[in-house]
């Protein structure tokens, strides 16, 4: 299970996971695998824990004041929360993009997309820097609506278009794994549309986990869907059912991942 | 309408005397009495009550900036007296009656509000971001407390402290510009710091998110995402900050002194500035006193000129490099 593909995408091997938020216990019990190149949805009610689990797979879980995980997190061979691992190593590995697109405000496009670079200062040559940007934009699909103004500010795209340029964004720093937090809640049926054809692109580069409320989006965007559940509102979210999307919604093996991907609840 | 009640209204003032404030009230409180009534009448209550609160709060407006259109109308108008070239080019030395200038007052108001400033701003910016950024638990609390006290700090306090502490070293009597920089930065900083932090409050903290996901450390993300995202707020306090300082008197009486050559070494000697020479000019005038208070018209003026001066830079300088959308 732990063979890096030769396009760098790698295997992150979840076990025993445990969240908590204080003395609050969010996430119980985890262990699952998402594999490289493919895509693995991650879906289930409000309040289940799929976001805590998701931003605690690139350590941004602990930014939360109270947050801490127990259990382990293996990229590769490499544990994520191993004492002599820096959590800002781990996020340049583990690329993610939010809910709502976020591109920096005092930025042009090239700039947003160069971020990951000049913010940590990397010595790169111009043309050098020229080239991964437009291959970003083009591994995001934006680039032949932004390339004739990339100087101009990225808070002027709509939304859809600055949704992909914080995916260009994230891809630029050559990430391993990809997370995305329902990253088309925001947008509307064209540009989330958009997004999914840009996801089936990307896995072929990257393992990519991504949460999702949308059951449609999981059953055409993803390989493999985890479906989360609490038991009573208050006990912590745990993972009931993790199998291939279709096996998932034609005929899960468990009673509530049936309830939850027929809409009889949730 | 309006015109009709003033009218009506400047008649009945003329039997009893005739006033301009209490006929601008009048007519204001008759008028919107009247075009409440009639709108009610006419168009119904909801239009009505709409008429009669926008009437209340354009008056309320107006009255508000009444005062201060007054302010620089007098300041304009008493200080365009002396404002010339000489004004500009001489000092006050061996100065008695007519004639004189405050170029030894601007160069040291300048020079005691930017040393000021200079110590300031680093301190204030680099105290916001520790409260805001990494401050917790009861440390920030008491910070927090402490800035705020300080804030109401009275300035005469602020100037007492400096002399005290600069009497400490160099004995009684001592007067320096860089005194007075002391004091004001005591009133300064915390000013500097309560704006920097509200600047901060108000960066979204998704960006802060989007750079930590890109494996960027948190002080890079607070150098290079956070603090160019607030930096038309922060300057916006900073220039906020420096406009409620260089109009300082009572500090600065104590600590700079009185003097009436230039000086550009505040750390040698009395250095003369803007307000204290305004002030001495207007309480202890020589005979006769049209000279002086002429020159005092004309330094406040001078110093309401440059604090718009620097305003003007401040918006320039936060459209030039504040966040853009387009």
């Amino acid at each position: 299970m732990t063979t890096a593909t030769a396009n760098g995408a790698k295997t992150l091997q979840v076990t025993d996971l445990d969240i908590y938020y204080g003395s609050f216990h969010a996430v119980k019990g985890v262990t699952m695998t998402m594999r490289p190149n493919k895509v693995t949805a991650l879906i289930g009610s409000s309040g289940c824990g799929k976001s805590s689990f998701l931003r605690s797979l690139n350590r941004m879980h602990e930014l939360i004041e109270g947050a801490r995980v127990e259990g382990r997190v293996i990229l590769d061979d490499q544990d994520i929360y191993a004492a002599d691992v820096d959590a800002v190593m781990v996020r340049r590995q583990i690329g993610m993009v939010f809910q709502n697109p976020n591109p920096f405000p005092t930025m042009s496009i090239y700039d947003n997309v160069a971020a990951g670079l000049r913010l940590n200062s990397r010595k790169v040559k111009k043309n050098d820097l020229d080239d991964l940007v437009e291959r970003s934009l083009r591994g995001a699909n934006l680039w032949d609506e932004v390339k004739d103004r990339l100087d101009r500010p990225g808070s002027g795209l709509s939304g859809g278009q600055q949704q992909r340029l914080c995916i260009a964004r994230a891809i630029a720093v050559e990430p391993e794994v990809l997370l995305m937090d329902e990253p088309c809640s925001a947008l509307d049926p064209v540009a989330t549309l958009a997004i999914e054809d840009l996801i089936g692109e990307l896995k072929k580069n990257y393992t990519i986990v991504i949460v999702t409320h949308n059951m449609q989006q999981a059953a055409r965007a993803s390989d493999f869907t985890a479906f989360f559940n609490l038991e009573n509102s208050g006990d912590p979210g745990q993972l009931v059912e993790l199998d291939r999307t279709g096996k998932i919604f034609s005929n899960p093996e468990n009673k509530a991942t049936e309830d939850y991907v027929s809409g009889r609840f949730g | 309408m309006f015109a009709g009640v003033t009218a009506v209204v400047a008649g009945a003032l003329l039997l009893i005397g005739f006033n301009i404030a209490l006929l601008l009230l009048a007519s204001v409180v008759l008028s919107g009495v009247a075009i409440y009534s009639w709108a009610r009448v006419v168009e119904g209550r909801r239009k009505a009550t709409d008429r009669a609160v926008t009437l209340a709060v354009a008056s309320a407006f107006a009255l508000a900036l009444a005062p201060l259109v007054s302010l620089l109308f007098t300041v304009a108008s008493r200080g365009l007296g002396r404002f010339d070239a000489q004004l500009f080019t001489e000092t006050m030395r061996g100065v008695l009656g007519e004639g004189g200038g405050i170029s030894h007052a601007i160069i040291g108001t300048l020079i005691i509000t930017g040393v000021a400033t200079a110590a300031s701003v680093p301190i204030g910016i680099m105290a916001a971001i520790y409260l805001h950024e990494y401050g917790k638990g009861r440390l920030k609390r008491a910070l927090t407390f402490f800035v705020d006290v300080m804030t109401g700090i009275p300035s005469i306090v602020a100037g007492l402290f400096a002399y005290a502490l600069f009497v400490l070293f160099f004995g009684p009597g001592i007067r320096l510009g860089v005194m007075g920089s002391v004091a004001l930065s005591l009133l300064m900083i915390p000013i500097v710091v309560r704006s920097t932090e509200e600047m901060l409050r108000i960066v979204p903290n998704h960006l802060r998110e989007a750079a930590y996901a890109l494996g960027v450390p948190k002080w890079r993300t607070i150098v290079k995402v956070v603090l160019p995202t607030s930096f038309a707020g922060i300057v916006s306090g900073v220039m906020i900050a420096v406009a409620r300082i260089i109009g300082e008197t009572a500090p600065l009486l104590i600590t700079t002194g009185v003097f009436s050559s230039i000086n550009t070494n505040p750390f040698d000697g009395r250095m003369q500035n803007l307000a204290v020479f305004a002030y001495n000019e207007y309480a202890n005038p020589g005979v006769p006193n049209e000279p002086y208070i002429d020159r005092a018209w004309a330094a406040a003026l001078t110093l309401l000129l440059i604090v718009m001066v620097l305003f003007l830079v401040a918006r320039l300088i936060s459209a030039r490099y504040g966040v853009k959308t387009r």
